[in-house]
């Protein structure tokens, strides 16, 4: 026999109780539906965190103020100055494991323009700011090296703040804002960026230079670094060294020997965000088992079917055995049919698994990532389940004595 | 080999184990058939003569003794080499016919090329051509359940004759048909071995036997009578002619 008329024959078998056929794959089709959604929903979940980190910035490592206590009550950190101005120049000069580095002072007030105004956060910051977060200006241009050393009162606008102001699509580039009173000329507007992992908006803020900042925002020329230095690393792998090496020069600059805690925090955003993907691969792992488990019970179903089915069609097999058939032939037969149903099962339960997830993905605005070694996956495994829990029936099946079954009521 | 009878059968036992019980169904039988002798294995229940067909058929083997067929031992083939033993050289008919339920006629008289491998095309037209001869030409595509009793026996015996065998083997073909339909059945048979075939079927009832041209009698697993005789009743014209049968 060859194996197609094997295969036909295990259809029209399976054909001829279609509702009993479609109820014993439908585990496999639950079981493989499940498996591939959860696995794809995962994947999107994980390319969703990464973005994510990514949009704050490439190989970032946040440097923030220490925390002060008074009378045993810790204000967190960035509640003490203790970064300086001093600290951000050596940092910048003396390691060489430091791409970029750059201040962020910020302050939330309202932005004017003739006709609206906006509450936003206004943000001074030095133009290595945009190439450690990866934030380019789409129109207009950034800050120049004239603008740092005179303090021009020019500043970038985000989208939301763009938006807010100047309706949705207009062109801000050369219009006048008026912060604190003061006018600033609108130089350029930056790239939409779009949300933090926490859900923040990067668009809703404006972005002047940090001389500015420092002698008209703030007021008054201070030693103190009042924000945060934004530390860009050359490659994510290099993160964690960059890490420790200011954690050392601080120490070394802020004279903290041996047991003296950080009077600063480094933040390693790299690390942050591998700790969330780890969270999230456990998640998906832990679904995806559990998935799997229903496919291995599903293939207990298949078994229980075909073990009835062998007992009910007991007669077919002692008269296909006494015109010639050999136990292998009817093994086969058995055997096709276990396969038919939980291959046809993994079919079905894979396109309903990829719509579902598509579905999902749409709704959640996530991105939707088939491997088709997944897929690959799934359908192999489920015809795994198949030829395991379909050899038993069919070899009970192989095994009968031809004048037994023959006679059988 | 030449010469040798198609069926030679020597001092052969079956003992079957019922629990602790053990049942000798076959207590030391010899018997010879030639090609193309029509034999009736006769006895009450429990006369052992199911188990001499099963044996003739290949469909078991003895617990002693020996079975040539065309003078070949075949008492101690494995399962592989029984079933295509009773591919190549039998053909069986049932009293409760044994068709595939909810599958045509042509597919029925089919199964036996399925297993010897015949190419589709040349299984469905041979097995067409087996369904004419016996005269369900127009019944191809019918299934059991629209058929008669004596069309499901026909369909039966045309799968039985598709493979061209040797030797055809009948349990009580007309158990389960009245009395005109057995007859029909019978001249079929009969006709079957006019043209060549040997035919050996087993029945209890004696007006059956009387088509045949020899007539065992079993009891308690030992033959006890055998006699050859010229068949008295009259043969009615076979509708089927020397369909599949070899010379």
């Amino acid at each position: 026999m060859s194996p197609w008329s094997v295969l036909r024959l295990a259809f029209r078998a399976l054909g001829r109780n279609t509702m009993r056929s479609f109820l014993t794959a439908l585990g496999i089709i639950i079981g493989v539906g499940a498996f591939i959604a959860m696995v794809v929903i995962g994947e999107g979940a994980k390319a969703r965190v990464e973005e994510a980190f990514s949009s704050m910035g490439t190989n970032l490592l946040i440097v923030q103020q220490g925390s002060s206590s008074q009378r045993g009550v810790f204000g967190g950190f960035g509640s003490q100055p203790t970064l300086t101005w001093d600290d951000l120049k050596a940092i910048q000069t003396e390691l060489p494991s430091v791409r970029h580095a750059a201040p962020q002072l910020r302050t939330t007030t309202s932005v004017v323009s003739e006709e609206q105004n906006w509450t936003t956060s206004v943000t001074g910051v030095t133009p290595e700011y945009f190439e450690i977060r990866n934030w380019p200006v789409t129109s207009g241009v950034s800050f120049t090296p004239s603008d740092m050393d005179a303090a021009t009162k020019v500043v970038l606008l985000g989208q939301t703040v763009v938006e807010r102001l100047y309706g949705t699509g207009a062109d801000a580039v050369g219009q006048m804002v008026r912060i604190k009173g003061m006018p600033f000329q609108v130089t350029g507007v930056m790239a939409r960026k779009g949300q933090s992992p926490m859900g923040q908006d990067y668009d809703d803020a404006v972005f002047i230079p940090v001389s500015t900042y420092r002698s008209k925002i703030q007021g008054g020329l201070n030693n103190y670094l009042h924000g945060s230095i934004f530390v860009g690393a050359f490659s994510p792998e290099e993160t964690s060294r960059t890490e420790s090496d200011l954690r050392n020069l601080l120490r070394e600059r802020h004279h903290l020997s041996g047991e003296v805690d950080d009077d600063f925090q480094v933040r390693n955003l790299t690390e942050i965000a591998s700790a969330q993907e780890a969270g999230t691969k456990t998640l998906t792992t832990l679904l995806a088992s559990i998935a799997a488990v229903s496919l291995v019970v599903g293939g207990i179903g298949i078994m229980n079917i075909m073990l009835v089915s062998v007992t009910e069609r007991t007669r077919e097999i002692g008269v296909r055995m006494a015109v010639g058939a050999k136990p292998r032939h009817i093994l086969a037969q058995f055997l096709a049919e276990a396969l038919s149903l939980s291959v046809m099962g993994g079919v079905t339960g894979a396109v309903l698994g990829l719509f579902s997830a598509w579905r999902l993905a749409a709704q959640f605005g996530w991105p939707m990532l088939v491997r088709p070694g997944i897929v690959a996956l799934a359908l192999g495994f489920s015809g795994l389940v198949g030829v395991v829990f379909g050899l038993y029936p069919a070899q009970r099946a192989s095994r009968l004595d031809p004048i037994e079954a023959l006679r059988y009521e | 080999m030449e010469g040798a009878p198609l069926i030679r059968i020597d001092n052969v036992t079956k003992v079957y184990h019922a629990g602790e019980v053990e049942v000798r169904a076959l207590a030391g039988v010899s018997l010879d058939v030639e090609a193309g002798e029509f034999v009736a294995i006769m006895g009450a229940s429990g006369s052992g003569k199911s188990t001499l067909m099963h044996l003739i058929g290949c469909l078991d083997r003895p617990t002693s003794g020996r079975y040539f067929l065309e003078g070949r031992e075949v008492s101690g083939l494995n399962r592989n080499a029984l079933a295509e033993v009773r591919n190549r050289t039998m053909g069986f008919v049932f009293q409760s016919f044994n068709l595939l339920a909810r599958t045509s006629a042509v597919e029925n008289v089919e199964l036996p090329l399925v297993y010897s491998g015949v190419p589709a095309a040349e299984r469905r037209r041979r097995a067409i051509e087996a369904l004419r001869q016996i005269g369900l030409g127009d019944r191809l595509d019918h299934h059991p359940g629209q058929m008669s009793g004596g069309q499901q026996q026909r369909v039966a015996i045309a799968r039985a004759l598709v493979g061209g065998p040797r030797l055809l083997l009948a349990d009580e073909p007309t158990g389960n048909l009245d009395s005109r339909t057995s007859g029909e059945v019978m001249a079929l048979l009969r006709g079957l071995s006019e043209a060549g075939l040997t035919v050996v079927l087993v029945t209890h009832a004696p007006d059956i036997a009387t088509w045949t041209s020899r007539v065992l009698q079993l009891k308690d697993g030992l033959i006890v009578s055998d006699e050859r005789r010229a068949p008295i009743a009259a043969p009615q014209p076979a509708p089927a002619g020397a369909i599949g049968v070899r010379p």
